[in-house]
């Protein structure tokens, strides 16, 4: 059976890992930033199930269905971060929140 | 099966790359959903039936929501009711829809192929994935359930209204 050599799905995790970070430093808008990281996760967790189906080994899926538990746990705290960051700044710009004192 | 993958991946690579580069959120939210139905595929070619169907499930459905809801509490202001007019122009929905349409086409073809399991890696199936997980992994299950709850609580606590008290401690940050 052709398969897919692993290196390309590992060069298309890459990629997708790569355009994520582009994502979180070229835009200022943090729902943007939020939304980067989550690409940027999800193409870890790539990258371990192209491992897993390399060499047939559950490990790799059980290592993304942690990651989905944490990125939906990020992205409820961090949604909900931004809400209070729109009614405080009434802004999404994130260097409105550069400073620490509140 | 090996053009199937090269084609999804191709999808997702576009879509993520409207996600980083669009100016209007919602634009943003609906590639961002076809990139994760894209990836989605690419985990179903490989051989991760059981990863493809939470990626759709909980990635697509439960997160990408939770954003879009979140979009919509924010509520930005009186450029809403512009924006609307412009969501219902074609521009808006023909790029996710062709995108789309490219991943339905695969899923047809998969499908009218006869036999999902033929696919392009090892196939883990989800019976191997669920001994482990409740096997060696039972404790990464029950902390994953922990931070589930500590980010539950933490959303609840930061999502809260502004006591009187609370306010007083920032009035001039009030408006």
């Amino acid at each position: 059976m052709a398969s897919v050599p692993m290196e390309h799905g590992l060069i298309f995790a890459g990629i997708l890992f790569s355009m994520g970070f582009l994502g979180v430093l070229a835009r200022r808008n943090i729902i943007f930033i939020l939304m980067s990281i989550e690409v940027m996760l999800n193409a870890a967790g790539m990258a371990f199930v192209i491992a897993a189906s390399r060499w047939g080994q559950p490990d790799g899926q059980i290592m993304f269905i942690f990651i989905l538990a944490m990125a939906a746990a990020e992205v409820s705290v961090g949604l909900t971060l931004i809400i209070r960051l729109y009614q405080r700044f009434h802004t999404l710009d994130t260097d409105a929140a550069s400073l620490l004192r509140g | 099966m090996n053009l199937l993958f090269y084609i999804s991946a191709l999808v997702a690579i576009l879509a993520t790359g409207m996600v980083v580069t669009r100016k209007n959120i919602v634009h943003a939210l609906l590639y961002l959903v076809v990139s994760l139905l894209a990836i989605s595929l690419v985990f179903f070619v490989i051989g991760a039936p059981f990863i493809a169907a939470l990626e759709v499930i909980v990635y697509a459905g439960a997160i990408m929501v939770l954003f879009l809801f979140a979009i919509m509490v924010l509520n930005l202001g009186k450029e809403t009711t512009e924006q609307e007019k412009q969501w219902l122009s074609p521009a808006a929905w023909v790029g996710p829809a062709l995108l789309a349409l490219i991943l339905a086409i695969e899923i047809v073809f998969l499908i009218t192929q006869g036999q999902p399991a033929a696919s392009v890696g090892l196939v883990v199936d989800p019976k191997t994935v669920a001994i482990a997980l409740f096997g060696p992994y039972v404790l990464g299950v029950e902390i994953a359930s922990f931070l589930l709850l500590a980010g539950l609580v933490g959303a609840y606590h930061l999502g809260r209204k502004d006591t009187p008290a609370a306010q007083c401690n920032c009035e001039g940050d009030r408006s």
